[in-house]
């Protein structure tokens, strides 16, 4: 037993260091290559970062094309899903209740028309990224708002739409954040 | 066809792809022959010198065992005592608080047993120093000791007659040196290149494009996420786990993690034929639990893109499937597709909430846990389909009216008794454990904990049960997943589910280390007309059954409580 001892400690120290010093650190330096740095990769408008291109944040206002409810407000500080189950009447409560919002306003949107995700939230709180069907239903309010034409905007979303890996595997996708950042620059 | 679909097929097709070949080296790497990796033998020879282990020294099942328990145990305490201490430790840039006596007692429970359950949340309960030396240190040696003691099981029956079943430290290290740390370091460089952050810098903060001040957590979470797949452990750099947008960035490090968390369970299921030179006994095992796994797989992807009956009677679409708790760039398909594999391999990682996952998801979800032998976690997978071929062996054995034998060996009464006492350890941990849950949740509902037992659900009725049961299942299949609507962190759940985990995984290992070392000291009894074969597919099927009948009967009225009275009630 007290020969177990020794060897259990000895061991554990020589593989605390290869595996928590010499592996994470050497992948950190190898990090360094990628684009983000290893630190995330950013946006930047004018020079000034104004998020990361991974990370939701939150959409409001009018002019902006608006991502997914959050659970966490899209404070990236924690993350978090509801954990809300099929059934909880106080949760579909909560989603008509967003149904009634994004009704108010698009109020050209018929009911089946509109995307269950843009009124459920997200697993991580801060999911980036909507479907091209949903941003193609705020199209009309966020060309009014701007006063843009429809079709500039129409197109400036087919631009943003990343298609699946390979144009096979997964989804289709918009990332909010860099489509409201060419919205913001398209208006200049 | 659509895309989502295709997706999964790829996933699917690679985890073959990768994992049978890996089942042949595994094989030969353990058992001492040439392979490629021979390279690391001086590296591996420096490790055992510096450590006082002699390599080479025979141990029988008792010895193997202690040693496996002795390095354990010494885990346990020095990690209590740093998790408790973390905010006086280095590398704590965000300046987290030190963990909670029962909290700390939960947690290193949680990642030395393969579980990491995970009753903190990443961003603000663990610095760095414990993210790195205490849960990605255990999640490398946690793996690695579960396949020593697979190995050590196959050792037991490829020699006719032997009480040598190998070295731990031996098979222990190289699990790590020859496995893990090689497959972690390709998983981690494709995560860090694809957008997870992989640096020591701490928080970030910046204005938002609408003029909102965000606080961003980061660190280096690629090298952790690569093992935590890869060792079946499951728990995630953040809270969100592998629903983060940084720890899952997109579909290629969605089907990256999906696939290294399938290969090592795969190799290890033909790595027992290849060791014992039984191929078809392991190819035999691996068509029962790959139709064990379909059989959970296809109902759960129906019903998650089917999506939620009550949202469709709101009148909006679902085009793609039920949506919340998933995300946009992964998709219903592949988040179901996933929460199959994560709940039979014992990963109990998640890149979608299974806490809002349709009722008969959530059932195939248990299912998958109570069951545990599906591929199951690293190497101890095996050991739990294990106990189901003795059982099966024993029941057969009693059918045709002869001593049972597996491989050669005469199973008697000792081991039927440690494999019907490993069965029924598992019913009665979940079991008890939900119902003393139950009646403290009804009975002493404003019992002074952090949070109050009346608090404990996150939703009510079956729902709400569904997640108490969830959580015992867990904690005894070492999962680690949740429906994390439950508010776990408070001295019941730390203490109940902290004890569960460690008999859940000590007991499950010693249980068939034993029994195999006991077969394999008895006589070799050679072949004959009337031997029971056990690499048939008519013994597959046997053993498809037993599996199908124990966990049925065993668990049936639970899970009607739950989902199955929660599908119902959605009607």
């Amino acid at each position: 037993m007290k020969s177990n001892i020794v060897k259990s400690i000895r061991i554990t120290l020589v593989l605390t260091v290869i595996l928590c010093v010499i592996y994470p650190v050497a992948i950190s330096l190898a990090g360094k290559l990628s684009k983000g740095h290893g630190d995330g990769e950013t946006i930047l408008v004018n020079g000034k970062m104004v998020g990361y291109a991974n990370e939701g944040q939150s959409f409001t206002q009018p002019k902006y094309f608006w991502g997914r409810p959050s659970a966490v407000g899209y404070n990236a500080a924690g993350s978090a899903g509801s954990n809300k189950g099929p059934s909880n009447p106080d949760y579909l409560k909560e989603v008509s209740n967003r149904i009634d919002t994004l009704l108010k306003y698009h109020p050209y949107l018929k009911r089946s028309e509109i995307p269950a995700e843009m009124v459920t939230a997200s697993g991580s709180g801060l999911d980036p990224d909507i479907s091209p069907t949903a941003a193609k239903i705020q199209i009309e309010r966020v060309a009014k708002v701007r006063s843009l034409d429809v079709k500039a905007v129409t197109a400036l979303v087919d631009q943003h739409t990343e298609s699946p890996l390979l144009g096979l595997f997964g989804p289709a996708k918009v990332n909010v954040l860099k489509l409201n950042v060419a919205l913001d620059e398209l208006k200049k | 066809m659509n895309t989502e679909l295709f997706g999964i097929f790829a996933s699917f097709a690679l985890m073959l792809v990768i994992g049978v070949p890996l089942g042949k080296y595994l094989a030969k790497m353990f058992v001492g022959e040439k392979v490629w990796t021979d390279f690391l033998k001086p590296i591996e020879t420096g490790i055992f010198k510096l450590s006082g282990i002699n390599p080479n020294e025979a141990m029988n099942w008792k010895q193997f065992l202690k040693a496996m328990m002795c390095i354990n145990l010494l885990w346990l305490v020095y990690g209590f005592f740093v998790l408790m201490h973390q905010d006086k430790l280095p590398l704590n840039p965000d300046g987290n608080p030190g963990m909670t006596a029962d909290l700390a007692f939960n947690t290193i429970i949680s990642f030395v047993v393969n579980c990491n359950l995970q009753h903190y949340s990443g961003e603000s309960g663990a610095s760095y120093l414990v993210q790195h030396c205490i849960f990605m240190f255990l999640q490398f040696v946690s793996a690695a000791t579960g396949i020593a003691c697979a190995v050590g099981l196959f050792k037991a029956f490829r020699d006719k007659t032997t009480t040598d079943i190998g070295n731990f430290w031996n098979y222990f290290l190289k699990a790590i040196t020859r496995l893990l740390l090689p497959l972690s370091i390709v998983v981690s460089l494709i995560l860090t290149f694809n957008g997870t952050p992989s640096s020591y810098a701490g928080k970030d903060q910046f204005i938002s494009l609408q003029g909102d001040t965000v606080h961003v957590s980061r660190g280096p979470a690629a090298q952790f996420i690569a093992i935590k797949h890869l060792g079946t452990n499951g728990g995630g750099w953040f809270g969100a786990n592998s629903s983060h947008p940084l720890e899952n960035p997109n579909y290629l490090t969605n089907i990256t993690e999906i696939v290294s968390q399938m290969i090592i369970p795969i190799a290890m299921v033909l790595c027992f034929g290849y060791f014992i030179r039984r191929k078809k006994l392991g190819w035999v095992i691996f068509g029962v639990m790959i139709i064990g796994a379909l059989l959970l797989l296809i109902p759960s992807i129906s019903s998650e893109t089917a999506g939620n009956p009550a949202i469709a009677k709101l009148g909006i679409a679902q085009p793609t499937g039920a949506m919340e708790g998933k995300e946009v760039r992964i998709g219903p398909t592949a988040t179901a597709f996933w929460s199959t594999f994560t709940t039979i391999v014992s990963t109990g990682s998640v890149n979608g909430m299974h806490d809002s996952t349709m009722p008969l998801t959530g059932l195939w979800q248990l299912l998958g846990m109570m069951i545990n032998g599906f591929f199951g976690g690293c190497g101890v997978g095996v050991l739990n389909y294990f106990i189901y071929l003795i059982i099966a062996v024993f029941i057969s054995g009693l059918m045709v009216g002869r001593t049972p034998e597996f491989l050669g060996h005469k199973v008697e009464a000792r081991e039927v008794k440690i494999a019907a006492l490993i069965t029924l350890l598992s019913p009665l941990l979940i079991m008890a454990g939900t119902a003393i849950a139950a009646y403290v949740f009804t009975n002493h509902g404003s019992a002074d904990w952090a949070v109050k037992p009346s608090a404990w659900l996150n939703n009510p009725g079956f729902h709400g049960f569904s997640e108490m049961l969830y959580e015992m299942t867990s904690a005894n299949a070492n999962n680690g997943s949740g429906f994390e609507g439950l508010g776990d962190n408070n001295i019941f759940w730390n203490v109940s589910t902290g004890f569960v985990m460690l008999l859940g995984r000590f007991l499950q290992i010693i249980g068939p280390v034993a029994i195999a070392g006991l077969l394999a000291q008895k006589k070799y009894i050679p072949e004959s007309a009337g031997t029971l074969k056990t690499d048939t597919v008519t013994f597959g099927l046997m053993t498809f059954a037993v599996i199908l009948v124990l966990n049925a009967l065993s668990y049936f009225p639970a899970l009607a409580l739950g989902p199955i009275a929660e599908f119902f009630s959605m009607k």
